[in-house]
């Protein structure tokens, strides 16, 4: 009863979410407030049902309901609770139920904050989503509906979950990253709208920015949440793969990143505005074709759990309307935009335009390797993968000169700036990043290392330009506590942010180039010494857990004699899924971490094969990704956002 | 021409140079770095060079996997039912290895006629095979059956 229920709330928010579609839109295209006023009754209405569908199949997943398909594949009757819920998206279905609800929260969160709207860009922006929601449920029902039966005859326990999805990461991971991908759907109503009305002026860059920085935000979240998540689950201590699932987040993170300054750009001094639409337009297309390359199974990824040549198509026919409509409006409304001030050759704005085309090529490089493989395939000349060492290869020139940019940009003034006046602000940062470059691999490493040299140098340069930007704030001011509290909150999350990415470059650097890794046989007694840890292999023993048995390992380890800590990695059997998983044991600290995991049990002396590696700064890639998270945050929390501004609409 | 017209051409001009600089290094970079992937058969015919990384991938042959008793040395075959190669890995092998199961392996081949590989990749699903394989092999199996 309760599944049919939510599969019956489905149909009522699709229902309202096509009305959304058709009737705010139509009402403004003809002003007609009456259909306009409809818009946020029907984003609350829609959300309503998305959210009674939701809980339906979170009630049939804590009552282990295996009548229901989904949840007989997806899950157990031994399943801690916690898991059986998250396992709500441990699958394709459910996860685009998710997708749907989180972009119906989207769409209500749009209506309520949403005061200083006209209301005809309310419309149409609310409008817009109720399309593309049309079009996700429309999906989710004709293709992939979780709430389908085996009837008469269901299981009497479920397949259980998927091992590596019964983590902590699974409960965080899949909804922050929804969040970034759906959020960037604002974005892009907001540039339709804005495309539609033929408005687009600061006014509009001010009402766009703040869901633009959250949903980014959230994306970068969801991204340092999974590469952290991989690092410790599957068990061989990578933290980022260039699989082409992790290939799809990235590159509307990129894009989006390109978006949110080209906006702050728009907003401050009225140009690139055709730019910033177009970034809009590009960054949730590339959410939706994240979504496509991860549930049709067209890319061989460690993702790829599921896949059906129907869902693929559909989503595909989704994302070409979604291109080719938004693209065919751009076309024609675009060239009517214009730019309400100029600029000089050397100046912040055009510092910021080349790190945007920074972003947007290296976004390009990284879809060209994703989809290369499809493309050779599809011409029938072979089946080919493109490594990582591609990617690497482009990743590191592109990202070094935009950090080199990024730093010339913080010291240039708007509209025109002059070469002495750079050279003043940035001589000192320049020395002092040099320095650290050159010094660092000598003291932290035994010798020079242009590797650590480059990435030592950008990050220090980040930092150092930051700094240096933040003291001249107080040049003339009177008092030091005044100035703090004047500056505004996206100002410190600029900084925090702009930290962030040198934070993550110093631990990009770093990890790559002083990790020590050894897989060895080890007998219990045996000891291996790595990076002047001594690490001593007592034995395994057998453990029980809630779903699993597991064979554990205690492994001690001390630095020049004296203990650090124990590690009981283990090798787990999960008893429903017949499957087996590593379960890596990590030290954790800032500057540090052990990571210990099991492989195969070798011979009859109780020797394991044991993979030991010793990850310098590695916990900075993820620390970096929540600065950035952080910083896209705080810049909500500007004044000017929430202060009403129709009367400033008309001569911005 | 007016100097705004023209300051819009430069801008333009460095973007397309730009990007076609940035283009061609891809390209590049990606001729050096693809791995194409070769089935048992492709090798056994020769048709699979001897001196590129690529990917071969297959089925285990059961009672294939032989373990070193000091290092972490295995040796297994790869079949796709028609013709088997051999594969040497030093290393851990993943959690979803084991023989029967459909596996990639990325490395080279070496003048003994068998592949050394650097990494072994198992899908995370046991019922998930990777598309190479499953085509690879689909003729295959239908006159095996």
């Amino acid at each position: 009863m309760i599944p049919e229920l939510g599969e019956f709330a489905l149909i009522l928010a699709l229902g309202f979410s096509f009305i959304l579609a058709v009737i705010p839109l139509y009402g403004a295209a003809t002003l007609n407030t009456l259909w306009m006023d409809y818009a946020k009754p029907l984003a609350r209405a829609q959300f309503t049902f998305l959210l009674i569908s939701f809980i339906c199949l979170g009630y049939a997943f804590a009552n282990d309901d295996f009548s229901v398909q989904y949840v007989a594949n997806h899950s157990n009757s031994q399943l801690p609770i916690e898991f059986k819920l998250s396992a709500i998206w441990g699958g394709h279905e459910g996860s685009l139920l998710l997708w749907a609800f989180i972009l119906s929260g989207w769409t209500l969160a749009v209506s309520l904050f949403s005061r200083g709207l006209p209301l005809d860009m309310l419309a149409r922006v609310l409008g817009v989503m109720g399309i593309i929601a049309t079009g996700f449920i429309s999906f989710l029902l004709w293709t992939s509906s979780p709430f389908e039966r085996y009837l008469p005859r269901f299981p009497a326990d479920g397949a259980d979950l998927n091992p590596l999805l019964q983590d902590f990461g699974l409960i965080v991971h899949p909804p922050m990253l929804y969040m970034g991908y759906v959020g960037f759907s604002v974005a892009f109503a907001f540039a339709i709208a804005a495309l539609l009305s033929g408005r687009l002026d600061a006014a509009w860059a001010r009402w766009s920015r703040p869901w633009t920085n959250v949903a980014w935000a959230f994306l970068g979240a969801g991204i340092t949440l999974g590469s952290w998540w991989a690092y410790y689950e599957l068990g061989w201590g990578g933290w980022w793969f260039w699989d082409p699932v992790e290939n799809a987040s990235l590159m509307p993170w990129l894009v989006g990143t390109a978006l949110i300054h080209s906006l702050a750009v728009t907003e401050k001094r009225g140009v690139f505005k055709s730019w910033t639409l177009l970034l809009a337009i590009f960054a949730f297309s590339l959410s939706l074709l994240g979504t496509f390359l991860v549930r049709s199974g067209v890319l061989t990824s460690v993702h790829a759990f599921a896949s059906d040549p129907e869902r693929g198509f559909f989503i595909l026919v989704l994302l070409l309307l979604t291109i080719g409509g938004s693209l065919t409006l751009y076309a024609f409304k675009a060239p009517n935009v214009k730019s309400e001030s100029s600029f000089g050759w050397l100046s912040r704005e055009m510092l910021l335009l080349i790190n945007n085309v920074f972003l947007v090529v290296m976004a390009i490089t990284v879809l060209l390797g994703t989809l290369y493989p499809l493309l050779i395939d599809a011409l029938g000349s072979g089946k080919i993968s493109v490594g990582p060492p591609y990617f690497n290869a482009l990743f590191v020139p592109i990202m070094s000169l935009l950090a080199l940019s990024m730093g010339i940009s913080g010291a240039a003034r708007w509209r025109q700036t002059s070469v002495a006046g750079l050279k003043k602000q940035l001589l000192v940062p320049a020395i002092i990043s040099l320095v650290v470059g050159i010094i660092f691999p000598f003291i932290y490493g035994d010798g020079f290392n242009f590797r650590v040299f480059l990435g030592m140098t950008i990050s220090t340069w980040v930092i150092a330009t930051t700094a240096k930007e933040f003291k001249d704030k107080f040049r003339n001011a009177n008092s030091i506590t005044a100035k703090l509290s004047q500056l505004t909150p996206s100002y410190y999350g600029m900084m925090l942010a702009h930290v962030g990415v040198a934070v993550v470059a110093i631990g990009i650097t770093l990890v790559s180039t002083y990790s020590e890794e050894r897989d060895m046989r080890m007998a219990p007694g045996d000891k291996i010494e790595l990076a002047d840890y001594q690490f001593e292999f007592k034995g395994a023993k057998k453990v029980k857990g809630a779903n699993f048995t597991a064979d554990e390992g205690t492994i001690e380890v001390t630095l020049e004699g004296e203990p650090v800590v124990t590690l009981y990695p283990q090798k787990r059997h999960y008893t429903v899924k017949r499957s087996m998983m590593t379960e890596a044991s990590i030290d954790a600290g800032l500057f540090r971490d052990l990571y210990l995991a099991m492989g195969e049990p070798l011979g009859d002396d109780g020797a394991w094969a044991i993979r030991v590696h010793y990850k310098p700064y590695v916990r900075w890639l993820w620390l970096g990704g929540l600065f950035m998270a952080l910083g896209g945050i705080l810049t909500v929390f500007d004044k000017r956002y929430r202060k009403k501004s129709t009367g400033e609409v008309a001569h911005a | 021409m007016t100097p705004k017209r023209q300051k819009r051409l430069y801008i333009i001009l460095a973007i397309v140079f730009g990007t076609s600089l940035a283009v061609g290094l891809t390209m590049y970079a990606l001729n050096q770095n693809i791995n194409l992937f070769y089935s048992a058969s492709q090798i056994a015919n020769g048709e699979a060079p001897t001196d590129a990384r690529m990917r071969v991938g297959g089925m285990v042959v059961d009672g294939s996997l032989e373990r070193s008793t000091d290092s972490l040395r295995v040796s297994f075959e790869l079949t796709d039912y028609e013709n088997t190669v051999k594969v040497v890995f030093t290393g851990i092998l993943p959690d979803l290895f084991r023989e029967g199961q459909g596996i990639i392996a990325q490395g080279k081949m070496d003048t003994q006629g068998a592949f050394q590989a650097d990494e072994v990749l198992a899908k995370h699903d046991e019922n998930y095979m990777p598309p190479e394989i499953a085509e690879s092999m689909k003729p295959k199996k239908e006159v095996a059956q």
